[in-house]
């Protein structure tokens, strides 16, 4: 099987489905002329004409509108936001209108819409250009929020957030772009709101979704040297949440480290220890234990930057603790 | 553009409509003043809940644009559409029950006042987000263009929405790609309770599209015919694939903004002035004097359309509430 990027992974999924429906196309900013920003467009325009790859000028909300009046009319719009940070310009076409039609309307209009844009920590971007929102999304219902880890999960799961008949937030970590995988040349998909059992445990279950669940293997690996067995639920797809793949995983090994790179405050962090202690009260044999990022702005400077984001070493050390009964 | 009215023209439209297309958009206008006047009442008899923003005194906007589409054109309204869903041609009963929070209704009791759609007849709705209609017009003339058709989509708004970044992004990336979006600004002189003079730097809102490029043309949103005339001339423009036309209709609602705004904010005397300029009565009269209608036609419509209100009411009342299962539908296209 051939072994390409994440950002290759995208690029397949969007030619296939464009190639293969021709009421799909891309819109956004740069992601023509330029190639994309991260260059997950590389090559469409020369592919698939001006028409179907169209640059836009620097207006997000519009964008977000051309998705949803698109949608609306009955083409498949993929809206290309610069980054996650930028979207938050879009708010109200995402949040009222793309939400909204089909129960407002009572299911009379869907808006089968992909917005797709990077997400998370860059590498001393600031406090404007690393951020996580997926809580502000997975907040709405109407919304699909998807956050692949692998080139795999990303080819697999963009097809079938292309295809679906409802708004779907695809959101892409900035720092796994070059990360590596095989992905299948055929034509598969991975259905949305499906987990992932990355790797099967027994003692302490690791819930986890974008580029934290590939911390989450790694921190796995190091612990199994020392005669823990981790599992590694990937969740992929936050809405809708597979409660049911969490459950099941905490019931068996009693334990749970929740991961997300973004701030805890109402995060997806407090939503699954919510959902575990509803479901899974009973089984636990210790509190559940959440990583995230620090709740603070991110710093420009490379040392405090790195106190703020969490990683492999904080899942690591969680899951010894949970483990030895220190938590 | 400048659109100038003189007699003769304003006699060459009236005799260039049929009469029974005459009929028709005087029978609508009149239709959508007693189903506001009804709505309201029902609202003060809390048959209806939430907020109601009632169109009376706008009607010949809407009459007058909608009347020279197509039925494969588009419809985008904004929370005060009870009369544009009308003149799109759905079921004043529909349209009530919605009202009523009815399962019968256009959107299944799920929608209310300000969100009323009707997919058959193209009618998207029905926005409460001041401006939020107008990046998805935009999205609606990209797939017109995109498919190569000759639709055209028309956007209300009111001109609260003109000082919105949502106008603005629109109306240059609509007039950027040449997409084939009316949009229709329905300046009735108060965004809410804030006087346009209060709340535009440049009060004349048909000049705030000049740095677009846009053509456009303001209109007296009082007087049928000359809404009918500038609508053709902008839906020719927006077929023809030159772009989006933008039309400001410089109208006047008599009630306050909604059913909880007694409109304190302007004078009794402005209101006369403005119920003078009636554009039902000025219409009535134009039809009478050409010979178009006669006293008697008038008062057929005047009992066709009680009745059509008036059955919409008891078809309201009689309909069910919806079943507490509809909580949980459409909130989502897929089954999850």
């Amino acid at each position: 099987m051939p072994v390409i990027t994440y950002r290759e992974a995208l690029n397949q999924a969007l030619r296939e489905e464009m190639r293969q429906d021709p009421d799909v196309f891309i819109v956004g900013e740069e992601v023509a002329e330029y190639q994309g920003a991260y260059k997950v467009t590389e090559g469409m325009l020369a592919e698939f004409g001006p028409q179907r790859v169209v640059d836009t000028p620097i207006s997000e909300e519009a964008i977000a509108g051309i998705g949803v009046g698109a949608a609306l009319a009955g083409l498949k719009p993929v809206i290309e936001m610069m980054t996650v940070n930028f979207s938050l310009l879009a708010l109200d076409q995402i949040v009222n209108h793309a939400a909204k039609y089909l129960y407002m309307s009572g299911g009379q209009y869907n808006v089968p819409m992909v917005m797709r844009a990077p997400t998370g920590v860059g590498l001393q971007l600031g406090a404007q250009h690393s951020q996580n929102f997926e809580s502000w999304f997975v907040h709405c219902p109407g919304l699909k929020v998807v956050l692949p880890a692998t080139p795999y999960d990303a080819k697999g799961l963009l097809k079938s957030s292309i295809r679906d008949p409802d708004p779907v937030i695809f959101l892409e970590h900035e720092l796994i772009y070059l990360t590596k995988g095989e992905v299948p040349e055929d034509d598969y998909v991975v259905p949305l709101g499906v987990a992932d059992i990355k790797r099967k445990g027994t003692d302490v279950s690791i819930i986890c979704y974008s580029r934290m669940a590939l911390f989450a293997m790694k921190a796995a690996e190091r612990l199994e040297e020392e005669g823990i067995s981790a599992e590694v639920v990937d969740l992929r797809t936050l809405r809708p949440l597979d409660v049911d793949a969490v459950l099941e995983s905490v019931r068996k090994t009693h334990r749970a480290v929740v991961c997300e790179e973004d701030w805890p405050m109402c995060g997806m962090g407090a939503e699954l220890s919510a959902t575990i202690m509803e479901g899974a009260f009973d089984y636990l044999d210790a509190p559940v234990k959440r990583i995230s990022g620090v709740d603070v702005p991110m710093p420009y400077a490379k040392n405090l930057e790195k106190l703020a984001v969490p990683g492999e070493e904080d899942i690591y050390q969680a899951c010894r603790q949970i483990v030895a009964g220190e938590i | 553009m400048a659109i100038t009215r003189s007699r003769t023209a304003e006699e060459e439209l009236l005799q260039k409509i049929p009469r029974e297309e005459h009929l028709q958009m005087y029978r609508m206008m009149v239709l959508i003043r007693r189903f506001e006047e009804m709505a309201g009442k029902m609202y003060m008899q809390a048959a209806i809940g939430g907020f109601c923003h009632l169109y009376i005194g706008q009607e010949a906007v809407a009459v007058g644009i909608q009347s020279a589409l197509r039925p494969d054109d588009y419809v985008m309204g904004t929370y005060r559409e009870h009369g544009q869903i009308l003149a799109a041609g759905s079921d004043p009963k529909a349209v009530m029950a919605e009202l009523f929070g009815k399962v019968t209704g256009v959107s299944r009791g799920k929608g209310g006042s300000m969100h009323l759609f009707d997919r058959e007849k193209n009618f998207m709705g029905g926005t409460a987000i001041v401006g939020g209609n107008l990046p998805i017009a935009a999205g609606v003339g990209f797939a017109i263009k995109y498919r190569g058709g000759d639709q055209v989509c028309v956007c209300y708004f009111g001109d609260g929405a003109v000082n919105e970044g949502a106008f603005h992004e629109s109306l240059n990336i609509a007039a950027l790609w040449k997409l084939p979006v009316l949009f229709v600004c329905e300046n009735n002189l108060y965004g809410m309770g804030t006087q346009v003079t209060r709340a535009s730097a440049v009060p004349d809102l048909e000049r705030r599209v000049v740095g677009y490029g846009i053509e456009s043309a303001q209109v007296d949103g009082m007087d049928l015919l000359a809404i009918r005339k500038v609508a053709e001339t902008a839906i020719q423009e927006c077929r023809s694939g030159r772009g989006p036309f933008f039309i400001e209709a410089k109208t006047y609602r008599y009630r306050g903004h909604s059913m909880a705004d007694p409109a304190t904010y302007r004078t009794k005397e402005e209101v006369e002035e403005w119920r003078v300029r009636d554009p039902i009565t000025r219409y009535e009269k134009q039809l009478l004097g050409a010979g178009i209608l006669t006293d008697d036609d008038i008062q057929n419509v005047s009992r066709e359309v009680d009745e059509i209100v008036e059955e919409s009411v008891r078809f309201s009342e009689e309909s069910p509430l919806p079943a507490p299962h509809e909580l949980y539908t459409d909130v989502y296209a897929a089954e999850i």
